[in-house]
């Protein structure tokens, strides 16, 4: 089971968004895609869970051409956790996850008690079972995006793309939530996140793919690809990178400043 | 708080809210068969249906009086608010939902108005039945299309949606005033102004039966698709990854609640407040989960619905329009809603 991109081509009012992006995620890995702003990283995700259709290339989940799934079995496959939101109703944090039984269920049928004991499973294993009762627009933001992890993982997907999963969450709960994926991928999930933090990529990730102007520049283990040479060839930023006493990278402090 | 009983789980008390209010409403409907100008013992009305069914014996003159009383008379105007309530209800639900908008309903998208004139367009160029009809709808979908239209020219956000629905609204009320104008004034003219200030006075056995149909399936539609509409709220591109058919769900819901609201019209005229309100309502008791919410609000429709009329027809000598009743009734309790349900709202 795994997600394979070949040779994508995605142009937006006849202007190239993506290129010849070729990319795999494989069950047990996380993988960061790093990009500056319009580097077409959302255009990129959306195109892999199929909302858009590309203009060249193929998406394919487990060898299978994506449009050849119906979209039910590719979402019992591969989940797509959103940036943190809120929702115009003050859903129960149980309801946001339970509606990831919506593929297993079908549209039509109330939840079965199988359905309950999954949303049970997931609000668990996400740590936030005693949240399940309070409004999903009431919780934190941290707290926000781990149900709607939970909501992927109650879809039974062993795939999961997230856009975004640390932003707009404090240092604290974005330490936590990488820590999460982390054993998420150890269990066997694939995880895809993009990200704007190298730091996130350097530490959390076991590959990381860099997209810029619409192609994917590297794709390789964090050290390898995370970079200050690349930083600066992304962001357009020079940075110095800080090593620890074994020669890794382990942060990278702004060229210029002093570290006083 | 107990961490398994949110109002929103279908388990423990939660799950006896549905039968209970679908009894609430056969209740108010069995009462309102014996409130009335000549108000009727209940057991006296539960005498004449089980006569009818010949389990038990009346006078046959008293049979036709009460046959007269209950079903020429009386019967209609129950189904009718219960058909109208319901539909005015589930589909102001349902336009919440849809929009991701709590602040939408039959009447502030415009669709009331847009079916009026319709309607009254009908009646003065052709005196068709279907016609009418089908100009209700077919206005009603026009003046839902400019509402949204001029929102997502605008930007789409919640208050330009409540924005576009007044000003499609305000097209299509004077779009009927220049029908009424050209209305004949002495045949025409009243009968469009009485019928629009909401009655279910002229409601016949023979249009609740024509009109029960659609309405009956539309409001089936509307409920069936609550979990749809779950999804659908999280977002398009989230519903579509949860297997949703987002276009078909999102037009399916759109064409259904037209289709009932702008039939409410033909059928009872302009009904204000109650697709806003009884949803707010419906939602303290049910919690925001479509499924259940949906039919919730057809039920309580039902119900508020019979109770207005009731007050139309035993509060004074002669009948208040129940237009007049529903909006009287509906701005204090909407202000309650509002005070309790604010915190919820977001946008």
């Amino acid at each position: 089971m795994s997600l394979c991109a070949d040779q994508l081509a995605f142009s937006w009012r006849r202007r190239p968004v993506l290129d010849g992006i070729s990319l795999c995620l494989q069950p047990g890995e996380v993988v960061a895609l790093l990009g500056a702003n319009g580097a077409g990283k959302s255009t990129l995700l959306r195109l892999l869970l199929g909302l858009l259709q590309p203009d060249a290339g193929t998406v394919s989940l487990a060898g299978r051409p994506l449009g050849s799934w119906c979209q039910r079995d590719i979402a019992r496959q591969l989940a797509y956790v959103p940036q943190v939101h809120v929702t115009p109703f003050p859903y129960s944090v149980r309801e946001v996850v339970l509606l990831g039984r919506l593929p297993a269920s079908g549209l039509f049928r109330s939840p079965s008690r199988d359905d309950h004991a999954c949303t049970e499973q997931a609000l668990a294993h996400l740590g936030i079972a005693h949240l399940a009762a309070r409004p999903y627009s009431e919780i934190s933001g941290g707290e926000r995006q781990l149900a709607l992890i939970a909501r992927a993982l109650a879809q039974g997907a062993r795939l999961l793309v997230m856009d975004e999963p640390a932003t707009g969450l404090d240092y604290g709960h974005q330490l936590r939530l990488l820590e999460r994926l982390g054993a998420l991928a150890a269990e066997g999930y694939g995880v895809l996140m993009t990200t704007h933090h190298p730091d996130h990529a350097l530490h959390a990730a076991h590959r990381v793919l860099l997209l810029r102007q619409g192609r994917i520049e590297a794709d390789g283990p964090p050290h390898r690809v995370v970079t200050s040479d690349n930083i600066h060839r992304l962001y357009g930023v020079a940075v110095a990178a800080v090593q620890a006493a074994d020669g890794a990278t382990i942060a990278f402090r702004p060229a210029g400043w002093s570290a006083a | 708080m107990n961490p398994h009983g949110s109002a929103a789980d279908a388990s423990g008390p939660g799950r006896a809210l549905l039968p209970g209010l679908g009894l609430l409403l056969a209740g108010a409907m069995f009462l309102s068969l014996a409130l009335g100008r000549y108000p009727l013992p209940p057991q006296e009305v539960a005498g004449f249906f089980f006569a009818q069914l010949g389990w038990h014996d009346l006078a046959p003159e008293r049979q036709a009086l009460l046959h007269n009383l209950i079903v020429d008379i009386r019967l209609p105007r129950v189904l009718a608010a219960v058909l109208v309530g319901a539909a005015l209800s589930i589909s102001g639900a349902a336009y919440q939902a849809v929009f991701r908008n709590p602040l939408v309903s039959p009447g502030l998208l415009g669709v009331l108005a847009g079916a009026a004139s319709g309607a009254a367009l009908g009646l003065v160029f052709s005196g068709n039945w279907w016609i009418m009809q089908l100009a209700a709808f077919l206005m009603g979908g026009l003046a839902v299309l400019i509402g949204v239209g001029i929102a997502a020219l605008f930007g789409g956000s919640v208050v330009m949606l409540v924005l576009g629905g007044i000003i499609s609204g305000a097209l299509f009320t004077a779009i009927l005033s220049l029908v009424k104008y050209v209305a004949d004034p002495y045949n025409q003219l009243p009968a469009i102004v009485y019928w629009l200030m909401g009655s279910l006075a002229s409601a016949d056995l023979k249009d609740i039966g024509r009109l029960a149909i659609p309405m009956l399936c539309g409001t089936l539609v509307l409920a069936s698709l609550g979990r749809a509409l779950d999804a659908l709220s999280m977002g398009d591109d989230e519903a579509r990854t949860l297997g949703v058919p987002v276009a078909f769900v999102r037009y399916g819901v759109i064409g259904a609640a037209t289709l009932i609201s702008a039939l409410t019209v033909s059928l009872a005229g302009m009904i204000g407040w109650v697709g806003l309100l009884v949803p707010h309502v419906a939602r303290l008791l049910t919690g925001p989960g479509n499924a259940r919410l949906l039919p919730a609000s057809a039920c309580l429709g039902g119900i508020f619905l019979l109770l207005a009329d009731g007050i139309a027809r035993n509060l004074g000598t002669t009948e208040i329009p129940i237009g007049i009743v529903t909006e009287l009734l509906g701005i204090p309790a909407f202000l309650l809603v509002l005070h309790r349900a604010r915190r919820g709202w977001v946008g």
